[in-house]
């Protein structure tokens, strides 16, 4: 028996401080709209019923109160408290979580994701392009990723990245680079209008550096976190299990054990790590070695020459 | 010389033999693998190897270079097929030639011992009675054996030499 995966609703967090833009970034006017009227337009088109979220001190907030609003419940921690409090709300929604601060955004991206959403995952997510890491503020957070929200905020955690890095969120990579880059500055304001100009648009690339100054990499995380992209070769016992010969896997693993442990839910692998010997391009190393991007890695079981 | 390489074909013992010849040695010692019809009380009908050739070349020259350094002999070579092979077939070849013949043994010895161990090569078994099974992988991982994992390999290791002999 299948079931239809479940409805998706809109999120538009709008619960924010603005410190650094030091104005309130909902009220902004970006492609002549206020950033929270255009995400919640955006998130309207492609979601059955749309959200703004808020802090409880923001209920009676002229902007705000234009819309239908869920407070949130845990004060002070951030958008994951919004997550949490859209999910009680609704238990059996998906939830389409926007930042209001995304200028760039459109709806070609959302219909992008929502497209490639794997509902039997915790979460879907674009992959940074400024840092490689999922974006969590144009996600989409399944009804099963409930519990591990509310734990995550139990365990005393706010960043919903690290949530998104630590669960087995299904990633994509952007259809439009620049779409989800945000503004959080007076400055980044500034260019991001500029780009756009008074119609709207942006004007194309000219090339493989944009020119955006200051847009990109408002966040980062430790380097160790990244996610990198892997070329694994299996051979024999290895092979088999795996039903090929290779694969190449977006990963944040650090390691080769922590990858083999990743691989290990993948497939059916039973041989125990203690059993195994690890090479990464072409030479044996520890387990403990640090994984880089692009590189290559062999698990070899037990030998048997001769 | 080639001090250690994979083949896919049929090995020639008198044509490996001939790379090692040397006016400076006086005695030669040669081990031949050869794929033998039974293992672990079962018929084996074939076998088949796979090679991780990058590392293994790598891994093989460092053996048989250590070998030369380690027990002063002229030359030593070692050769291992891939691929699938019959029963009698030669499946690893190791030569060593030298000014006397105790280390050319000892040297040969450690060669074989040495590779059968560290490079990565493995050996599935096909056998008379319809199954399969790569050595030293399956019966290890079957459920129920994990409190045996150590035991396997020592008994793997102690049996290090017995192909050919």
């Amino acid at each position: 028996m299948t079931s239809s995966p479940p409805p998706v609703f809109g999120l538009i967090l709008a619960g924010g401080m603005s410190r650094r833009m030091q104005t309130d970034k909902a009220a902004l006017e970006i492609h002549g709209k206020q950033q929270l009227e255009r995400a919640f337009e955006l998130a309207s088109s492609v979601c059955a019923k749309t959200f703004v979220s808020v802090r409880a001190d923001q209920l009676t907030d002229p902007l705000r109160g234009r819309f239908p609003t869920i407070a949130d419940q845990h004060p002070g921690l951030g958008p994951i408290a919004g997550i949490a409090a859209a999910q009680a709300t609704y238990p059996e929604a998906a939830w389409l979580v926007l930042a209001c601060d995304l200028p760039f955004l459109t709806t070609a991206t959302l219909k992008f994701l929502l497209e490639h959403r794997d509902p039997a995952k915790p979460a879907t997510a674009f992959i940074s392009t400024s840092d490689g890491l999922p974006e969590p503020l144009c996600a989409v957070w399944e009804p099963s990723s409930r519990e591990a929200v509310a734990a995550w905020i139990a365990a005393g955690k706010q960043c919903p990245r690290k949530l998104l890095i630590n669960s087995a969120t299904h990633l994509l990579k952007q259809p439009d680079p620049q779409a989800l880059d945000n503004v959080n500055t007076p400055e980044e304001y500034s260019a991001a209008s500029a780009l756009l100009g008074a119609t709207g648009h942006r004007p194309p690339a000219t090339g493989p550096d944009l020119g955006l100054p200051g847009l990109a990499a408002t966040r980062s995380l430790p380097p160790e976190a990244q996610i990198k992209t892997l070329r694994i070769q299996y051979f024999a016992l290895f092979r088999e299990q795996a039903g090929r010969g290779e694969e190449t896997l977006e990963s944040t693993a650090e390691t080769p054990a922590r990858l083999y442990a990743e691989l290990q839910r993948r497939h059916p692998f039973k041989l125990q790590k203690e059993q195994l010997r690890v090479a990464v391009n072409t030479d044996f190393c520890d387990w403990q070695t640090s994984l880089k991007h692009g590189d290559t890695v062999v698990f070899i079981p037990p030998v048997a020459g001769g | 010389m080639t001090l250690f390489r994979f083949s896919d074909v049929n090995l020639d013992p008198a044509a490996e033999r001939r790379l090692l010849e040397d006016p400076a040695c006086g005695g030669f010692v040669s081990f031949e693998g050869w794929v033998r019809n039974h293992n672990e009380g079962l018929e084996v009908r074939r076998l088949e190897y796979e090679v991780f050739a990058a590392l293994g070349i790598k891994e093989g020259e460092r053996i048989v270079a250590d070998a030369i350094k380690k027990f002063g002999v002229e030359r030593a070579a070692c050769v291992h097929r891939g691929g699938s092979l019959e029963i009698g077939d030669l499946a690893v070849w190791v030569g060593v030639s030298s000014g006397h013949r105790g280390e050319a043994f000892a040297a040969c010895r450690y060669i074989i011992d040495e590779v059968k161990h560290r490079v990565p090569i493995w050996k599935k078994e096909h056998y008379v009675n319809g199954d399969s099974g790569w050595v030293n992988c399956e019966a290890c991982a079957a459920p129920g054996h994990d409190h045996e994992h150590h035991e396997h390999h020592e008994h793997a290791h102690a049996e290090a030499g017995k192909l050919g002999s």
